[in-house]
């Protein structure tokens, strides 16, 4: 045991010597802004306290839009049927650059969007987020819960130009258009290697004393077939730029890649556009659908061919419909 | 350097496969070895109190009511060496891992006791040692506390132990224990990432904080 003991103080010693270079364990390893791109410096709560020009009045909804961002789950039956918060995808507060960062809907909005093919509001874009990452149903346009989500938003962009597209740390860094060979056993090792710890060997999540700590990956609780992170590569750059959890930039793109397709392969509540058919809706959403394995058969079983909707009572909400200005 | 790590890895997973061997803990069992103690060192009462309180003063952490997978692997891993304290190691190496989960079922059952340390700091401090627990520090990427130890920080199963009412002086040393390499034994180094990051200033607010919460929930 005295052996024992003495290699303990040993190995003390010698990593103490290699402290020396300051180096960290676990570096945050994050994209470089390309040249040129406007760098936002997005406000924060102190920011908001102290300043004396925002009416104490605008103060007490741009609070009550933060509050809904951040606990999401106070929604819940309400506008959000899933485990989800806005924080989860959107770390850091919604503020944080390759974390999607949301001031720059306030920015760029309105603009047309391919998504649902139309011009879309900063209202719109968040109806999206409620209708398919949160599995559930937006507040209404113009409601007092919608204007306080905008609020915020609107005051995290505060000093950001108009109509910049140029924006440094948007979304979550591309990680290019050549992927690897997806292989679902390759990306379950990675998965039970580095995320089975926080979200389960099967993807549930964890909960505790009723509230959802690490949100479920895939299943009833999680994102549904529309959801932006359902497309391999934003769930591929969403995990390489963030996951694990302070560890940005660990995994390799290859790693990253092979996950994200491992997790999007699970099943899923239905695509809120499902037309009764999912080979259809797929066809019919291709422009988004041929980034996801919606409606293709993984491990001999075809995915999305279901109508399960989760804990949501409901297919589509009213608020998903198009525009034509005609 | 690198042999070394790998002969603590080997141990470290000769060390778990050992417990999953092991029969599941015996709470009465383990009430008589944490007053005998491993024959060569001082009983666990001595230091963690009878109800299993710990002390602050002494930086002595609470056990009572901590998580039974999560308190093994902590000994298990003094034994191995991927935690390094020249106090807890000898009280407990002659410990086998039976015995090992029979202390862990003995304080994991233990009721929780009223250790909220309220230490002499300001205000100032307890506020940013709250937002910190809470809502992190984002700009240097230190994520909230709560991330992953739970609402109130009272924990998240077996890997992620309660923090809220446990001693600041064991927190504050088990922090600089993560920087300082003393403490290896977080999965995926989740603990180190953020450990490494925090300012000393940070770490005394933390942990004034955290000792200045309940266990329990309300």
């Amino acid at each position: 045991m005295k052996l024992k003991y003495t290699i303990s103080l040993l190995a003390g010693l010698m990593v103490a010597s290699q402290l020396a270079l300051a180096e960290p364990e676990v570096p945050v390893n994050l994209p470089e802004f390309k040249e040129g791109r406007y760098v936002h410096s997005a406000p924060t709560v102190e920011d908001l306290m102290n300043d004396d020009s925002i009416h104490p009045e605008l103060k007490k909804v741009i609070l009550k839009g933060r509050d809904m961002f951040m606990n999401t789950q106070q929604l819940r039956g309400k506008y959000v049927f899933n485990d989800m918060n806005c924080k989860s995808c959107h770390m850091g507060e919604g503020r944080m650059n390759w974390s999607a960062p949301v001031w720059p809907a306030a920015t760029t909005l309105p603009d047309f969007r391919g998504k649902n093919q139309h011009v879309n509001s900063l209202e719109e874009r968040i109806a999206g987020c409620f209708s398919f990452s949160m599995n559930g149903k937006p507040p209404e346009y113009g409601s007092d819960d919608m204007l306080a989500m905008v609020a915020y938003h609107k005051w995290l962009a505060k000093d950001a130009p108009m109509y910049e597209k140029n924006i440094a740390g948007r979304g979550f860094s591309h990680l290019g258009r050549e992927k690897p060979e997806l292989d679902f056993e390759r990306g379950k090792s990675v998965y039970m290697e580095n995320c089975a710890v926080c979200h389960g060997n099967n993807g549930q999540g964890q909960r505790k004393d009723g509230q959802v700590v690490f949100p479920p990956l895939w299943g009833d609780g999680s994102y549904n077939w529309g959801a932006g992170m359902t497309r391999i590569f934003t769930a591929a750059s969403f995990i390489k730029n963030n996951m694990p959890l302070g560890k940005p930039g660990s995994l390799t793109d290859e790693e990253a890649w092979q996950v994200a397709n491992f997790i999007n392969s699970q099943e899923r509540p239905q695509d809120p556009r499902y037309t009764g058919d999912v080979k259809e809706t797929r066809e019919k959403f291709l422009n988004f659908h041929k980034h996801t394995n919606y409606g293709t058969v993984v491990n001999g079983k075809l995915l999305g061919d279901h109508d399960n909707t989760g804990d949501k009572p409901f297919l589509k909400p009213d608020a998903l419909r198009p525009r034509t200005f005609e | 350097m690198t042999t070394l790590s790998h002969l603590i890895l080997a141990g470290a997973v000769t060390a778990l496969a050992t417990v999953a061997n092991a029969n599941e803990g015996d709470p009465e069992r383990g009430a008589q070895l944490a007053a005998q103690g491993d024959g060569s060192g001082a009983p666990c009462l001595a230091c963690h109190g009878a109800d299993g309180s710990g002390n602050n003063a002494a930086g002595f952490p609470r056990l009572a009511g901590l998580d039974a997978t999560y308190l093994a692997r902590q000994m298990l891993a003094y034994n191995n060496g991927e935690r390094v304290s020249p106090v807890m190691q000898p009280n407990i190496d002659n410990f086998d891992a039976q015995q090992i989960q029979d202390l862990a079922a003995y304080y994991a059952a233990m009721p929780v006791p009223a250790t909220t340390t309220s230490t002499s700091v300001s205000e100032e401090v307890l506020a940013l040692g709250e937002k910190l627990a809470n809502q992190g520090d984002w700009d240097n990427y230190i994520p909230p506390c709560s991330s992953c130890h739970g609402p109130g920080n009272r924990g998240v199963g077996e890997t992620f132990p309660a923090i809220a009412g446990q001693h600041p002086n064991y927190i504050r040393s088990q922090l600089n224990a993560w920087k300082s390499n003393q403490r290896n034994n977080d999965p995926n180094q989740l603990m180190t990432a953020v450990a490494e990051r925090l300012s000393e200033e940070q770490i005394n607010a933390v942990a004034a904080y955290l000792g200045s919460q309940s266990a329990t929930a309300e």
